[in-house]
């Protein structure tokens, strides 16, 4: 059993070593941009890193569980835009409205796109890149209609409104809080509920799943409903944030979650994916994305970054699996 | 309280076409390890598969400690406490062990619903501890070799509670270290308690196993012995005895020069050290069981998958082939085991299918000529007597007979030499079945040189000028058509383990 | 020794059937086609205009040539999202040649040359590493394309072409305009090409049976790869009418395109489990939906909300085409962690 146990701890090894891995390279990173330019880590920046990064950590959970049972969703930036951009318009109207009214609002939104994407993909059979592709240009359409093409602007938006994004909890930014929250909330449901494992074991291994007795449409149709509900919330954060409702909103902002999902480990084969390297694929994400007009690199120059750190990433956890079979078979004795 | 832990009576089950078993018994005693033996399609693996209520009989009864059971479905099954372990994966690469193990019945929380973790994982190590292995339940089920794979398959039927585990083909994957620790693993269930039924073609697995052994041969029951009742030929005679029926006579032709020859082949985990050649107008049968590497050694002639070594020479001269490309141009084709699959396209109609292999050469410079493919379609068809209407029906209209002429007919429709059929007459009725082999025969008489896998002895034996007979990857004898017997071709097929077993009687 | 069995003859005779003939996705897409001519005649009193008519196309066919190879990669059950960063780029690096003083003729070989290779190198992936999915691949290229283009120029435009290049997206020959001479063009050639040669029957075998195509002798990498690179040759093409209709270029131009080019593809009854649909339904689908472009542009529905209508299209398409094969594509349908997005 010796030489077996050499190979298992080769690869649990590395899978250790990933979430190890990204967090020392954001550690070398904060160095390097700070040594680069020490305005980085200055209490506006880090908080202007820091409230973005949290509306992607909420994406990006989102987005693994869908990447997880092998599917993908290119509707999240059409559907952020649209809740945004009725929850503004909503406040707008009614600027003596609670807050929560808002956010309430906007995560159902969020729920109903999800639910209804997760209906094409579940029950019609429609493949989610085709499904989720005209869903967001449907969302993405209907939020230019209901805005009129206009803009919601900060003037126009009630303070209460405007302070979800600025207010504190316990003195730590909203939007922190929020993310913290859903990610503690997440990490339990992945790792705790059946539900969430069931998650995992449609991904690993569809076929099985039938025989385990394992929903898997109404699986589907969970994390469709999750991710649009996350999207819904986040669209209301962002607008808060940014002060301003535009039809353009978080216009392709859908590839930088899916990068943050690669980043962090979340295989694109489905089946696997850990809550905590997603977090903190979004942190790196977030600090190079925020870092790079810092240090006078073209903020044109993310769409590019972002491409590569997706190929390289999916390439490089197809090169360690061609690595695995081939022990495996080298194993057989014949 | 009935002396049998489980009892089938009179068990048929019949899919399209095919009577997969045909009034079967079968009677397990409590706590004893019974083997299950017989050839490729002798009805084994529908057996196990009805036990395990993935198909349900169409005749006969089951009977589980003497009370009348209807096992209907899978979870049916588990809940009775059967289980069974197969080879291939039916696990969740990317979850735990322990996941794995508790799939489906996982241990919660009462009230808040929480995985307990901490317990499923304590209980895993004892479960595996018990069976002497010390595999880490944290660790992904991907990461671990086929045998510590199937130690957790065990592990999780006795965490079911499975009073009955049946077993294929165990060893089949297995090291002999590996393999040793597997029996230590079922012996020990057996002490535990446990009621195990194998299939193996191993007769080491069953001398060093089994307490007593059920032979079923062409979908029916042959009977039931103790080990030490039965003799080694005994057992031999058991799974092949049958009368060969001459088919029909077979044409003497006259064998020229050697077309094919393959040198020391191999392909890493699959076959090694294969060599043989082939010459126009034989036609060589490769048989052996399952695993064998048969189809794979064919494949990998015709380019499908590369081989790692060897040689391979065409007409004396040293090719390389590495794609089906390469295998076609120099004349070397191959049908399909499963042609549903991987050789017809049935939403396509019979006209389109014979062309497809060669539509380059039937086109002009590219550009398709429809009115040479209905004359080539035509011709080809009438020559296999393919049963339909017209070339224009669809090939999912066809019989499965029909289906695998036309599957023969694509390969006429080019300039081939050499000919690979990967169980020609599997799935097929008796009628195609004889016509398939006088077609064979005219091939041969046409100068090809043809390769044929088979799993049906009266095809080799009958068909065959010489035979190779292959054994987990290796070749283990050669036979020439006069010496050949079934019981001989069956030894060779199990040959491998044969040395450290057992054998005087 | 005689043979046993008595020789059959079978037939070769393909009878003619009216309802093979009538019964079909395309008549229906022609029926829509003119119901939208209808409308729009009634929306706008001069839209039944000769030259309105063939004007209007100007707007939607830069666009259609990339539904060519897209017919075919959606016929392998592959797809490709791409194709609308190709065109950014070979765009974009086409005006930047030119800016730096290459002849505009070359700078439009550049342009070609650029989209074959981004095709290419989609294929090429696609082909070689078989455990990616055409949808991370040309995901990521979709990114990493556009991206450089944004690297290059920015949120600059270039624009100051020689006037002979307005040619493309405007000219005319006897009274029609370019773009639709080239088009028909095209349609001609690659209509033949899908059904008239065994690249095109290879094509459909890959599509219903990949198995079966493989084991038939079908070198199904390389056509794989001469398609893809097809598809970006034509978005290059598509780059010269649209940069040359607007005068100027920056790196978010052709935005979306891929779900304009899809939904054609789709409308026209290319199914996506493959093997089924032809190129009759795609052209008819080019105009379909460049007409209902056309015609809501007439009442100046901003196009913003046209993509409402191009979304619930495709996925109205999909789902008709899918119900229709009924053979339900579920996303689990390919083993050992392919993956099926």
């Amino acid at each position: 059993m010796g030489e077996t146990k050499g190979k298992q701890k080769l690869i649990t090894g590395i899978a250790k070593f990933r979430e190890l891995g990204l967090l020392g390279f954001i550690g070398v990173l904060v160095v390097f941009f700070q040594i680069l330019n020490p305005k980085f880590l200055s209490l506006d920046n880090l908080n202007n890193l820091i409230t973005n990064t949290a509306i992607l950590v909420i994406l990006s959970i989102g987005m693994m569980l869908v990447l997880i049972t092998r599917g993908i969703d290119l509707s999240v930036g059409s559907t952020l835009a649209l809740s945004g951009m009725i929850s503004a318009l909503f406040v707008s109207q009614h600027p003596n409205a609670h807050p929560l009214a808002a956010l309430f609002l906007g995560i159902l939104i969020g729920v109903i796109c999800g639910v209804v994407l997760g209906f094409f993909v579940s029950r019609v059979g429609i493949l989610p890149i085709i499904a989720s592709l005209g869903l967001m240009n449907i969302l993405r359409g209907t939020t230019f209609w209901v805005s009129g093409g206009e803009w919601v602007s900060a003037h126009q938006m009630p303070a209460s409104f405007k302070g979800i994004a600025t207010g504190e909890i316990f003195g730590v930014n909203t939007l922190v809080v929020i993310a913290i929250i859903i990610f503690l909330v997440f990490y339990y449901f992945v790792g705790f509920t059946v539900t969430g494992r069931q998650i995992y074991a449609v991904g690993s291994n569809p076929d099985s799943a039938d025989i385990s007795g394992i929903n898997q449409k109404n699986i589907l149709l969970l994390v469709y409903s999750i991710m649009g509900g996350l999207s819904g919330l986040a669209g209301v954060l962002w607008v808060s944030k940014f002060a301003s409702a535009q039809g353009d909103t978080a216009s392709g902002y859908e590839l930088t979650v899916i990068a943050a999902c690669i980043l962090g480990g979340v295989s694109i084969a489905g089946g696997s994916g850990k809550i905590v390297g997603v977090l903190l694929g979004a942190v790196l994400l977030g600090i190079i994305d925020n870092a790079l007009p810092l240090i006078k690199v073209s903020p044109f120059w993310q769409m590019a970054i972002e491409g590569i750190i997706i190929l390289t990433g999916v390439l490089f956890n197809t090169f360690t699996k061609r690595a695995v079979e081939r022990n495996n078979l080298m194993r057989r004795a014949i | 309280m009935s002396e049998y832990i489980l009892e089938l009576r009179n068990i048929t089950k019949i899919f399209p076409g095919v009577r997969a078993l045909d009034r079967v018994q079968f009677q397990l005693k409590p706590g004893e390890i019974h083997a299950l033996m017989g050839e490729n399609g002798a009805g084994k693996s529908t057996f196990i598969k009805v036990i395990t209520g993935v198909h349900t009989p169409d005749e006969g009864e089951i009977f589980l400690n003497g009370n009348k059971v209807e096992i209907t479905n899978t979870r049916e099954a588990q809940r009775l406490g059967i289980a069974a372990i197969y080879q291939h994966v039916t696990n969740y690469p990317d979850l735990s062990v322990t996941e794995n193990i508790y799939m489906g019945h996982e241990k919660i929380q009462k009230g808040t619903r929480r995985l307990l973790w901490k317990e499923m994982h304590h209980d895993a190590r004892q479960l595996l501890k018990s069976l002497g292995s010390d595999i880490d339940p944290r660790e992904p089920m991907g990461s671990l070799s086929v045998a510590q794979q199937q130690i957790v398959e065990i592990a999780k039927a006795l965490s079911t509670n499975a009073k009955i585990i049946i077993m294929d083909e165990p060893t089949a994957a297995l090291t002999k270290r590996e393999s040793e620790e597997l029996y230590k693993i079922t012996e020990q269930l057996k002490a535990d308690g446990v009621t195990v039924i194998f299939i193996s073609h191993r007769f080491e697995d069953i001398y060093r196993l089994a307490d007593r052994v059920t032979v079923f041969r062409d979908s029916k029951y042959i009977g039931t012995w103790n080990m030490k009742d039965i003799s080694h030929n005994e057992l031999i005679i058991a799974m092949v005895g049958r009368e060969i029926k001459q088919l029909f006579p077979k044409k003497t032709v006259e064998i020229k020069e050697e077309i094919l020859r393959v040198e020391k082949l191999g392909q890493i985990g699959r076959f090694a050290d294969v060599s043989f050649s082939l010459h126009k107008g034989e036609i060589l049968g490769i048989t052996g069981l399952v695993g064998a590497g048969r189809s794979e050694l064919c494949q990998a002639l015709f380019g499908i998958e590369r081989y790692d070594t060897g040689k391979i020479y065409f007409k004396g001269k040293e090719v390389v082939i590495k794609s089906p490309q390469n295998a076609m141009k120099l004349g070397i084709g191959y049908l399909p085991e499963d042609r549903q699959d991987q050789s017809l396209i049935l939403s396509w109609e019979i006209s389109k299918n014979i062309t497809l292999s060669f539509l380059k050469k039937l086109s002009r410079k590219g550009w398709l000529d429809e009115k040479k493919e209905r004359e080539i379609s035509k011709e080809l068809s009438e020559k296999v007597s393919v049963k339909a209407n017209s070339i224009f029906s669809l090939a999912s209209s066809l019989s499965g007979g029909n289906q695998q002429k036309v599957s023969i007919a694509k390969l006429l429709a080019g300039d081939l030499e050499v000919l690979i059929f990967d169980e020609p007459t599997k799935g097929v009725d008796i009628g195609a079945k004889e016509a398939i082999y006088e077609i064979m025969n005219n091939l041969a008489s046409q100068g090809y040189g043809i390769i044929m896998i088979s799993s049906e002895m009266p095809e080799v034996l009958g068909l065959s000028n010489r035979i190779i007979v292959m054994c987990e990857g290796r070749i283990t004898k050669v036979f020439s058509r006069d010496e050949a017997t079934q019981e001989k071709i069956l030894e060779a097929a199990m040959k491998k383990s044969l040395a450290a077993s057992v054998i005087e009687k | 020794m005689e043979p046993r069995f008595e020789p059959r003859t079978i037939s070769s005779y393909k009878e003619f059937s009216w309802k093979r003939v009538f019964l079909k996705w395309e008549w229906l897409l022609v029926g829509i086609l003119l119901i939208i001519f209808f409308i729009n005649s009634m929306l706008s009193p001069y839209f039944l205009n000769y030259f309105n008519i063939t004007d209007a196309t100007r707007s939607f066919l830069d666009k259609a040539f990339i539904v060519f190879p897209m017919v075919m990669i959606m016929l392998m059950r592959e797809i490709d999202i791409s194709v609308g960063s190709t065109v950014a780029l070979s765009s974009v690096i086409m005006a930047t040649v030119y800016s730096m003083g290459l002849p505009m003729e070359l700078a439009i070989i550049v342009c070609l040359l650029v989209g074959a290779l981004c095709g290419y190198i989609n294929g090429y992936l696609i082909v070689k590493f078989k455990e990616l999915s055409a949808v991370i691949v040309t995901l990521s290229t979709m990114i990493l394309y556009r991206g450089i283009a944004y690297m290059m120029l920015e949120d600059q435009s270039i624009g100051g072409f020689p006037s002979w290049f307005t040619y493309f997206g405007w000219g005319s020959i006897a009274t029609l305009p370019f773009i639709l001479i080239v088009f028909i063009l095209l349609s001609f050639i690659f209509t033949l090409l899908l059904h008239k040669t065994v690249f095109g029957r290879n094509i459909y075998a890959i599509g219903s049976n990949p198995n079966a195509a493989r084991f038939s002798g079908v070198n199904v990498d390389k056509i794989k790869r001469i398609v893809y690179t097809l598809a970006g040759l034509m978005a290059a093409v598509t780059a010269i009418f649209l940069t040359s209709r607007m005068g100027s270029t920056r790196p978010n131009i052709a935005n979306m395109y891929e779900l304009d080019v899809i939904a054609m593809v789709a409308l026209g009854g290319i199914s996506t489990a493959g093997g089924k649909g032809n190129m009759y339904g795609a052209i008819i689908a080019v105009f379909v939906i460049g007409y209902l472009q056309y015609g809501l542009g007439l009442i100046n529905i901003p196009a913003q909300i046209l993509l409402i209508i191009i979304g619930l299209l495709l996925i109205m398409s999909v789902s008709i085409t899918n119900l229709k094969s009924s053979r339900k594509l579920t996303i689990f349908k390919k083993k050992n962690k392919e993956q099926v997005l």
